[in-house]
C-alpha cells in the first residue's frame, strides 16, 4: 500500500471508530428488562467498594443466594463509592440520567430527584406481597419519601443525633464517664476540663464548613427547640433567642474557654479524623459516627460513648433526625419494580438478612449494637426480632449507647432546600468560631437575609 | 529563501505548487478526493471540540434560560439570571474572585518574571534550579494544596509558617482561618503550585534576547535595574503581556484554592469565588440553570476582557 493509500484508510478507519464509539457513548443499555427465558434484570447501586472487603463480600453473597431464591431475578451491582451519595456525584448521575434502576439517596433528596424526572412513583407496588414487613416499617419514614400521597423511595436506614463522647478522655480530665453532660452548660464545664489535658485536644469539636456547619447549626437549634424555618416554610426563622445562644455557647466554648482547638473550618471527615486519633471530647452526632471513627479512621468502639442532645436548661427540645433509601427509576416495568422490592426487601428490611445479618457481622468485626438503624415501629414483631438478635450478637460495648438509648428526643427532620440553608449559615458557624470579635446579632441578621432571599428567588 | 515540502505531501508527476503553474480545471470530486485525507484527520479534532466544548457551551447558554422542575423544562427568559444577581453570595464571589486575581498579578506575575531573570543570571548548576523552580508544577495540584493546609497554613504554632514566625518572634497568624489572610494566603499557595511554567517561559523570552543590547548598555553604563527596565521588558514585552491574559483569565476561574484550602468558603465567606458558587449551586443547592447562568456570566466578562485586551495590545504592536 503506498504511503498516501495507507494514509487515507488510516483516517478513514480513524474516523470510524470514533464514531463508533461515539455511537456506544450514546446507546444506552437495553438489556435491563427481561430476557428471552422470562428473567428480570434490575441494576441496584451502593454496592461496597473494593476497600470494604467484608461488606462487599457480604454483598456479593446475597446477592446469590437473593438470586438462587429467586431464580428469575438478576440484580446487576454498581459501586458508586464509599460514600454512596457524594453529593456533586449524585447531581451528575441524576441530571445526566445515568442512576441505576434502584439508586440510593438521603431523605433530604427527595425534592432534587423529584425535580430531575427520574424517579417512580412506587405507591401501589410497595405491600406487605413484595415486602413481608412492610407493615412493620415506621410510618414517619414512608412519609419522608412520600410527595402529594405518592411514594418514591423505601426507607433503608434513619438516624438521630446525640452527644458523642470519649470515656477515655473523660477519665483522664477526672469526669465520670457514665454521667455525661445533660445541659450545653454542662458541656461546657467538661469542655474546658478536657481541653485543660492539652496535646491539641478539643474538648467539644463542632463543624464549619462544607454545608457541615449549617446542617450542626441546625441540630443545635432544634435541640433549643427552634427551628431553621417558620412553619410554612416560607421564612427563616433562626433570628431569635434560640439561635443567638446557640452560636453564644460555640463562641463561649471556643473563645472564652478555649476549648474547641485552634483548628476550625473543619467538614465531616476532619472531624473524625481528630476524633479518632483521641483529640476530640465531645461532638455531636448519630450513632454510626463511631462507626465511621472505627472502620474508615482507625479509632476504637470502646472510647466512644453517646448520650441524648444536650439541652440548654435541661433536656434537649428536639434533634435532628435523618436517613436514607432507595429510589427507583422512572420508566422500570411492573416486573422490575417488583423485583427490586424483593431484593430491599431481603437486603435491607428482614431481620437475620442482609444489613441485619448480625449473625454474619459480629466475627467480621462490623458494628453490631449501635442503638440506630430503628426502621421497624416499636412493638412490631419486625422490631422485636431486630432488637433480639442485635443484642445476641452485640460486638462493642452496648451500655456505652444506654443513655442515648433510653432517653429519646423528638425528632425533627431537615428543613426544604436544606444544602442551600446550610451553606449560608457555615458562615455563621465560621464566624463564631474563626473570629474572636464575630458579632453574633449581624452573622445572624446577615443569614437570615440571605435565607430569605434564597426562599423567595425559589418561590 | 529555500522553499522545502514535507516528504509525502507531493504526488510523483505534480508540481508542488500547482496553481503556480497556472489555471487548471479541477472537478468538485477530485477536490474532495485530494482533500479527503487532510479533512479526515481534521475530524477528529473537530468532533472533540465538538463535543467536549462547544456542545457544553451552548447547551450552557440554552440551560441558563430554562429551569427544569418535576422533570419539566420550561423556557424562563432571564429568571435565572435574575435569582443569580439576587443570591447574597452573587456580590461576595465576585469581590473575592476580583481580590484573588488582583494579587496574583502583584505576586503571581511579577515574582516568576524575577525569579527568571535570576536563574538566568547564573552560570553554574542552570539545570538543577530550573528542575527546582518547575518541581511544585509536577506535583499534583491538590496535594500541594493539601501540603499548605496541613504543613503550612496549621494555625497552631505547630504549622511551618507560625513556627517560622514564632522563632523570628513575629506575631503568628491563623491563616486560612482569618478572613483577612484568606486570600493572601491562597495566592501565595497558588504562586508556588504554578509558577515553574511561567518561570520557564520567561526563560526561553529571556534567552532569546540578544546579549549585545546587554552589552551596550552596559557600555552606556546602566545599572542591573535600568538594563531589566531598559532592555529585559521591552525585549519580552510580548511574552508579559501574553501570560498576564492568560494569568487573568485562569486566576478568575479560582476553584481549587478554595475548595481544598478553606474547604470550600472559608471563614465567613472570605473564600468564596464565582466559579465554588457555581459549583454549590450546580451540585448542592439543586440549581443546575442557576450554576449555568452565573458560568454563562462568567464567560461574557472574561470574553469581554480577551476582547478588550487584545484591542489593546493590538493597537501597542
Amino acid at each position: 500500500m503506498s504511503v498516501p493509500q495507507y494514509r487515507k484508510t488510516a483516517a478513514l478507519a480513524l474516523v470510524a471508530g470514533l464514531g463508533l464509539s461515539l455511537t456506544a457513548c450514546s446507546t444506552k443499555s437495553d438489556d435491563a428488562t427481561s430476557d428471552a427465558g422470562g428473567k428480570v434484570t434490575i441494576t441496584v447501586d451502593c454496592q461496597p467498594v473494593g476497600s470494604q472487603k467484608d461488606l462487599l463480600q457480604n454483598w456479593n453473597d446475597d446477592v446469590a443466594e437473593f438470586q438462587r431464591q429467586n431464580p428469575n431475578i438478576v440484580v446487576k451491582s454498581v459501586s458508586v463509592g464509599e460514600q454512596c451519595n457524594n453529593p456533586p456525584d449524585f447531581t451528575a448521575r441524576l441530571a445526566g440520567g445515568t442512576v441505576t434502576d434502584l439508586f440510593y439517596g438521603y431523605m433530604t433528596d427527595l425534592q432534587q430527584v423529584l425535580d430531575s424526572g427520574q424517579a417512580m412513583d412506587i405507591t401501589e407496588f410497595a405491600n406487605k406481597e413484595t415486602i413481608p414487613t412492610w407493615d412493620s416499617v415506621d410510618p414517619a419514614l414512608k412519609e419522608v419519601f412520600t410527595e402529594d400521597g405518592k411514594l418514591y423511595a423505601v426507607p433503608t436506614k434513619n438516624y438521630s443525633m446525640g452527644l458523642l463522647y470519649n470515656k477515655t478522655l473523660f477519665q483522664q480530665a477526672g469526669l465520670d464517664p457514665n454521667n455525661p453532660p445533660k445541659t450545653w452548660p454542662e458541656v461546657r464545664e467538661a469542655a474546658k476540663k478536657i481541653s485543660a489535658l492539652g496535646n491539641g485536644i478539643a474538648g467539644y469539636a463542632e463543624y464549619s464548613a462544607g454545608n457541615t456547619g449549617g446542617w450542626h447549626f441546625t441540630a443545635l437549634l432544634y435541640s433549643q427547640g427552634g427551628q431553621v424555618l417558620t412553619e410554612d416554610g416560607k421564612k427563616a426563622d433562626f433570628n431569635n433567642a434560640m439561635g443567638r445562644q446557640v452560636l453564644q455557647n460555640l463562641k463561649d466554648m471556643r473563645y472564652g474557654d478555649n476549648s474547641m482547638g485552634s483548628r476550625q473550618l473543619l467538614q465531616w471527615a476532619d472531624l473524625l479524623t481528630n476524633a479518632a486519633a483521641g483529640k476530640v471530647g465531645m461532638f455531636i452526632g448519630a450513632p454510626d459516627a463511631t462507626t465511621a471513627i472505627v472502620t474508615q479512621f482507625q479509632g476504637k468502639y470502646q472510647d466512644w460513648a453517646m448520650a441524648p442532645m444536650p439541652g440548654q436548661d435541661g433536656p434537649a427540645k428536639g434533634t435532628l433526625g435523618g436517613g436514607e433509601g432507595y429510589f427507583f427509576k422512572k420508566g422500570l416495568s411492573k416486573e422490575q419494580v417488583e423485583a427490586g422490592l424483593k431484593w430491599l426487601a431481603y437486603e435491607k428490611l428482614t431481620p437475620g438478612k442482609g444489613q441485619f445479618d448480625y449473625v454474619r457481622a459480629k466475627p467480621q468485626n462490623q458494628p453490631v449494637g449501635l442503638p440506630q438503624p430503628t426502621l421497624f415501629s416499636v412493638g412490631s414483631d419486625a422490631q422485636k426480632q431486630e432488637v433480639e438478635l442485635r443484642k445476641a450478637n452485640a460486638n462493642l460495648p452496648v451500655e456505652n449507647f444506654t443513655a442515648f438509648e433510653a432517653t429519646p428526643v423528638p425528632i425533627k427532620g431537615e428543613p426544604r432546600n436544606a444544602q442551600a440553608i446550610y451553606a449560608v449559615l457555615d458562615a455563621a458557624m465560621s464566624g463564631v468560631l474563626t473570629n474572636p470579635n464575630a458579632n453574633i446579632d449581624e452573622l445572624l441578621k446577615t443569614a437570615e437575609g440571605k435565607v430569605n432571599q434564597l426562599l423567595a428567588a425559589e418561590g | 529563501m529555500a522553499i522545502t515540502t514535507v516528504p509525502g505531501t507531493t504526488r510523483p508527476g505534480r508540481s508542488a505548487t500547482p496553481y503556480a503553474a497556472g489555471p487548471r480545471r479541477t472537478s468538485l470530486g477530485r477536490k474532495v478526493r485530494d482533500n479527503l485525507t487532510g479533512h479526515a484527520f481534521l475530524i477528529g479534532a473537530v468532533l472533540c471540540f465538538a463535543v467536549f466544548s462547544w456542545y457544553p457551551m451552548i447547551r450552557g447558554v440554552v440551560m441558563s434560560f430554562q429551569r427544569t422542575r418535576r422533570g419539566e423544562t420550561t423556557w424562563v427568559g432571564w429568571d435565572n439570571y435574575a435569582r443569580i444577581l439576587d443570591d447574597p453570595s452573587f456580590w461576595t464571589a465576585w469581590k473575592n474572585t476580583l481580590y484573588f486575581t488582583a494579587l496574583a498579578l502583584v505576586l503571581g506575575y511579577a515574582v516568576p518574571f524575577f525569579v527568571a531573570i535570576l536563574l538566568n543570571e547564573f552560570r553554574h548548576a542552570k539545570g538543577y534550579l530550573r528542575i527546582l523552580v518547575y518541581l511544585p508544577v509536577m506535583l499534583p495540584p491538590a496535594s500541594a494544596l493539601f501540603l499548605f493546609k496541613y504543613y503550612a497554613y496549621d494555625p497552631s504554632e505547630a504549622g511551618l509558617f507560625n513556627a517560622v514566625l514564632a522563632a523570628l518572634h513575629l506575631p503568628t497568624s491563623e491563616w486560612m482561618q482569618s478572613p483577612g489572610m484568606t486570600m493572601p494566603a491562597m495566592v501565595l499557595a497558588s504562586t508556588w503550585m504554578n509558577m515553574g511554567s511561567a518561570v520557564l517561559i520567561y526563560l526561553a523570552a529571556l534567552q532569546n534576547i540578544p546579549g549585545e543590547l546587554y552589552e551596550a548598555a552596559e557600555l552606556d553604563g546602566a545599572g542591573i535595574w535600568r538594563r531589566i527596565v531598559n532592555v529585559t521588558i521591552p525585549q519580552t514585552r510580548l511574552i508579559l503581556l501574553l501570560l498576564a491574559m492568560l494569568q487573568i483569565v485562569a486566576t478568575m476561574q479560582l476553584f481549587i484554592e478554595p475548595l481544598i484550602l478553606a474547604n470550600g468558603a472559608g471563614a465567613e465567606d472570605s473564600a468564596t469565588s464565582v466559579a465554588y458558587l457555581i459549583y454549590q449551586h450546580g451540585f448542592f443547592q439543586n440549581d443546575l440553570n442557576g450554576a449555568a447562568a452565573l458560568g454563562v456570566i462568567m464567560l461574557v466578562v472574561l470574553a469581554g476582557f480577551s476582547a478588550v485586551y487584545a484591542r489593546l495590545t493590538s493597537k501597542q504592536d
